[in-house]
């Protein structure tokens, strides 16, 4: 829509476009070649640093969230029932009466104070990892919506290890972020919540989850490279 | 102006705690970046990419603003034009008394303090309240930001618990750094749980995708950024990149040169409002696309390369003359180097030239930052503008910094100079009479034992000596 | 028979008025190389002072002197990395765009920062005739950043073998010279001079030594004023070859008789370090008369 900002500040643009520099192209982005297994160690290093906490797990990945969950004290876990993670997740889960499973299923309108207040943790699933910086890459959805991996102070994300990528880079690219589109909100997470703003000494859970746990599910062969992403 | 920044200076330098503070916060972050650049041949080609996105970026600036404004629109994010702070303020005025907001949450913001937007707010009845712990921090003590990065870097941990304990009595009094950050969640808790408007900044606008890029480490963009139903971004023209995948390059020179991290615990990309169906999310995300001066900037091909700052603080961090002063003894809002080569393009020559000269131009900062801007040279460049000499950039209060005695001192040393004649007379005069010059006057010999001029010049020992003279 | 190769010695204004010792020294060193040495008596000032200061004007008719000066197509050695920067690197700069661009390219092409060409072209090597001696070496920010010479001083050091070379704490930050820096804001400067003296007095070196004398004036002056040598007015300026008869003892720790050469083992630390231009040491420390 037409201002006589946006048209003042256009124009003066323009006259310094004709009198400037033409920038030489770029040279290409650094590449690894690094393995599966490779990946997944490098993962688990730069997460581990931050005090991410990094769990090899199997199909029976429920129960070992549970374990975790209860030597943390935590009392209920905040999931999206409408995933297939969700429904893994409800199907095999130990004990509901000693952690309570909520469904994140509610507008935010209609939850925002259990939210907030009641939640002791929640759990999403996520697109993929980085192994260069240890980062779980997320596009929140209709099912898991943004505020359920940013607001109760636990966080668990389950990882397929064969979903991990060398770099940022290569993730935009090999998966075409920009010509698919993206969605509202694309996120990447590298640790707990963490501040440096006093004394430059790290505090975590400032105001994002405290703990972050990754259950890295391996399927079979860690050997083989990863199957071509839709 | 002079005498003000005078006084700062001799205060920040007079502050021992300060300058301890100081000290031992930029030896860490330089150690910091040092660590997280390992090996020099790939920063070298990282920094070179660096500049050639952000050079690329502002040739090609109206288009790609054209480009981002289409983008966001098509997402749903309403794009704003505001060619002054001025403007900016009204439009954000506007966008909350719509929305009927009293209170707005604000994540981490330079842009959103070049703009004074807390201040303007609260004179007309909207509460801004900072959410960034450093910011939140700033807000109790009523002090602006010392660094573009660390706002509270001045401060250490018994200044800041002093402060909850005065604002918030009902907390036990703690100096324990995990106790204060524990309080400032609880009390951030409830803004969040009910704020109804979120304010951002916007670390790169990428125009391919219609897409804001937000970087932080506590979580708190985040939440300013999704659980209010309006939000509202601020971002400088300059801030906008071409492609998505110029950002990861971006990203890691950003996070590195700051603070020595691979990555920030959250890089969030916001490419519009709530779509139908999903369950959280602003309804309403507007972007605020401020000039305040930038486009004027931009017409010069050397000082444009001040527009291609990505606000890392490298600069600053190495500067051993903002090591000494903090960032309050600035005045500013952007201190250290950038802020010296900056402001006096922002605000004009005549309110802060005297920054540009304010630097020994030891070019530590230009060695180290990301985008490769040649700090010193566009100090100096101001120096030229200043004085009002050189191509004439249009920056405000050009010549004003031309006064009288300098003009005189360099009328003499130019005489003696260029006339190698004079010059020798000159010399022969002050070797013969060196008991006479007056070497111990001035500022430099109020902290130095005065020189003491030569008996006989090189020119004579070398005569003496049979060196040849051609 | 050929001559000897020749080349231009560009000795600064400083080095002219204040430390004329430092420029005879270098110029030694080089005709001991077998290079003739030719000083233009019509040489002032590179000019760096007014084109720092935002004055191109001045600064441009004074550089145009020195291209007028130096027209032989001669290597320019210059005993200061500061000055050779902005012969090498900002002439082209301040003269582009004006007739004499061409000139001033040509003449940037040729110009050598003293150290550089020493260890670089030159080769230089010498057995070190001196007593052990501790010396703090300070690399001006010229040297570390705009010439890249840094590692050149450093290199010759390391070829005296009597030497024991240290680097002061925050070696990398600049001393606060600045050139006109120092007198528009002599509080910041005097903080930047005070933490670098502090950490070359941490040292325990008898000798600073370094490439450029505007840092070694900035220095040599602090160290001096907060460690006032009673008597003795101009011992941290180093050795003064134009006067003769002054007892030793006045000359500070390094003890010369004004032939250049250190004649005995230095005097226990009482005060801060003696300044000296690297040319200086060099010469002393390898030149029997």
């Amino acid at each position: 829509m037409s201002s006589p900002a946006r048209e003042a500040i256009l124009q003066r643009l323009r006259r310094g476009v004709a009198t400037g520099p033409r920038p030489a192209p770029e040279n290409p982005v650094r590449r690894f070649d690094w393995s599966p297994p490779e990946r997944l160690r490098r993962f688990t290093a730069a997460l581990t640093a931050v005090r991410g906490e990094v769990i090899p797990v199997g199909d029976d990945w429920p129960a070992t969230l549970f374990s975790r969950l209860s030597a943390k004290g935590a009392t209920n876990l905040r999931f999206a029932p409408a995933t297939a993670l969700g429904a893994e997740l409800a199907a095999a889960w130990p004990d509901r009466g000693a952690i309570t499973l909520i469904p994140h299923d509610q507008p935010i309108e209609a939850c925002r104070a259990e939210l907030f207040s009641a939640t002791d943790a929640s759990l999403t699933g996520c697109l993929g990892g980085i192994a260069e910086t240890g980062t779980l890459v997320l596009w929140p959805s209709i099912q898991e919506p943004r505020l359920l991996s940013l607001v109760p102070p636990i966080h668990a994300v389950v990882l397929e290890a064969d979903r991990i990528r060398s770099t940022f880079h290569e993730f935009l690219v090999a998966e075409d972020w920009a010509g698919r589109g993206l969605p509202t909100n694309a996120l990447l997470i590298s640790g707990p919540s963490k501040s440096a703003d006093i004394e430059q000494t790290l505090a975590y859970g400032v105001h994002g989850p405290k703990e972050l746990l990754v259950l890295v599910r391996v399927k079979g062969d860690t050997a083989d490279p990863p199957p071509a992403l839709a | 102006m002079p005498p003000e920044f005078a006084v700062r200076v001799g205060q920040a330098l007079d502050n021992e705690r300060l300058r301890r503070n100081l000290r031992r916060t930029m030896d860490g972050l330089v150690a910091k970046r040092r660590q997280a650049f390992p090996d020099i041949h790939e920063l070298a080609v990282l920094r070179r990419r660096g500049k050639l996105i952000r050079a690329q970026a502002l040739a090609n600036l109206p288009d790609l603003l054209l480009e981002l404004e289409a983008n966001c629109e098509r997402n749903g994010i309403r794009v704003h034009w505001a060619e002054t702070v001025a403007e900016g303020n009204a439009i954000v005025l506007d966008l909350l008394r719509r929305q009927g907001a009293r209170r707005v949450i604000k994540g981490k913001s330079m842009v959103s303090e070049e703009m004074g937007l807390n201040h303007h707010l609260e004179a007309q009845g909207i509460q801004a309240v900072e959410t960034d712990l450093g910011e939140f921090i700033l807000q109790l003590a009523g002090e602006r930001p010392s660094h573009i990065i660390a706002p509270a870097i001045h401060k250490d941990r018994r200044e800041i618990a002093a402060l909850f304990a005065a604002h918030f009595p009902e907390y036990p009094y703690t100096e324990d750094i995990e106790g204060l950050t524990a309080i400032a969640r609880r009390i951030m808790r409830e803004h969040f749980g009910q704020a109804i408007a979120g304010l951002s900044g916007v670390n790169f606008a990428i125009a391919e995708t219609g897409t804001l890029c937000l970087v932080e480490n506590e979580g708190n963009g985040r939440l300013c950024t999704t659980a209010p139903d309006l939000h509202i971004a601020v971002c400088g023209i300059e801030k906008v990149i071409a492609r998505l995948d110029q950002l990861p390059p971006l990203l890691t020179l950003l996070t590195r040169s700051a603070t020595g991290q691979p990555i920030t615990t959250y890089v969030n990309l916001i490419s519009g409002p709530r779509r139908a169906g999903e369950r959280d999310g602003p309804r309403e995300v507007h972007l605020i696309l401020l000039d305040n001066g930038r486009s004027r900037m931009h017409r010069d091909r050397q000082l444009r390369a001040t527009l291609r700052c990505i606000r890392c603080g490298a600069c600053m961090n190495h500067c051993p003359v903002y090591t000494r002063l903090g960032g309050h003894a600035y005045g500013t809002v952007y201190p250290g180097p950038i802020g010296s080569v900056l402001e006096p393009q922002l605000q004009g020559l005549e309110r802060q030239g005297e920054l540009a000269e304010a630097s020994s131009l030891c070019g530590a900062c230009g060695e180290v930052c990301p985008v490769r801007i040649p700090l010193p040279g566009l100090l100096r460049r101001l120096r030229a503008e200043g004085a009002g000499e050189g191509e004439d950039a249009g920056v405000p209060g050009r010549g004003s910094r031309r006064k009288a005695p300098q003009r005189l001192i360099w009328t003499l040393w130019r005489l003696t100079h260029a006339h190698p004649a004079l010059y020798r007379l000159a010399t022969h005069l002050a070797t013969r009479l060196r008991w006479l010059v007056p070497t111990g006057l001035g500022p430099w010999a109020r902290t130095r034992a005065a020189p003491v001029i030569a008996p006989r010049s090189l020119h004579e020992l070398a005569r003496a000596e049979g060196f040849a003279h051609e | 028979m050929p001559h000897s190769p020749r080349v231009y010695f560009f000795g600064t204004c400083l080095i002219d008025l204040i430390f004329p010792q430092a420029g005879l020294a270098a110029m030694r060193l080089l005709r001991r190389e077998g290079l003739e040495v030719i000083y233009p008596q019509g040489q002032t000032c590179c000019g760096q002072p007014a084109y720092n200061s935002g004055y191109e004007a001045a600064a441009r008719d004074v550089a145009r002197r020195q291209l007028d000066t130096f027209p032989e197509d001669y290597p320019i050695l210059v005993p200061s990395a500061s000055c050779a920067g902005m012969l090498k690197v900002q002439y082209p700069k301040l003269f582009a765009g004006t007739p004499d661009e061409e000139r001033a390219r040509r003449l940037a092409g040729r110009v050598h920062e003293l150290t550089d060409y020493l260890a670089r072209v030159l080769d230089w090597r010498h057995p070190d005739l001196g007593p052990p001696l501790k010396v703090a070496l300070h690399h001006s920010c010229s040297a570390r950043r705009e010439m890249g010479v840094a590692g050149a001083a450093a290199e010759l050091l390391a070829r005296l073998a009597n030497l024991e070379v240290v680097e002061p704490d925050h070696a990398q930050e600049c001393c606060g010279f600045g050139g006109t820096f120092a007198v528009k804001q002599p509080e910041i400067s005097a903080a930047m001079a005070a933490d670098k003296a502090a950490a070359i007095l941490a040292t325990g070196a008898r000798v600073l030594v370094g490439q450029d004398c505007g840092c070694l004036l900035n220095l040599g002056g602090t160290l001096a004023h907060r460690h006032p040598q009673a008597g003795v007015g101009q011992s941290w300026q180093g050795a003064d070859p134009g006067a003769r008869g002054v007892a030793p003892a006045a000359r500070g720790a390094a003890n010369h008789d004004g032939s250049g050469r250190v004649t005995r083992q230095p005097a226990p630390l009482a005060q801060g370090p003696v300044v000296k231009h690297i040319a200086e040491l060099l010469w002393e420390r390898t030149h029997a008369p």
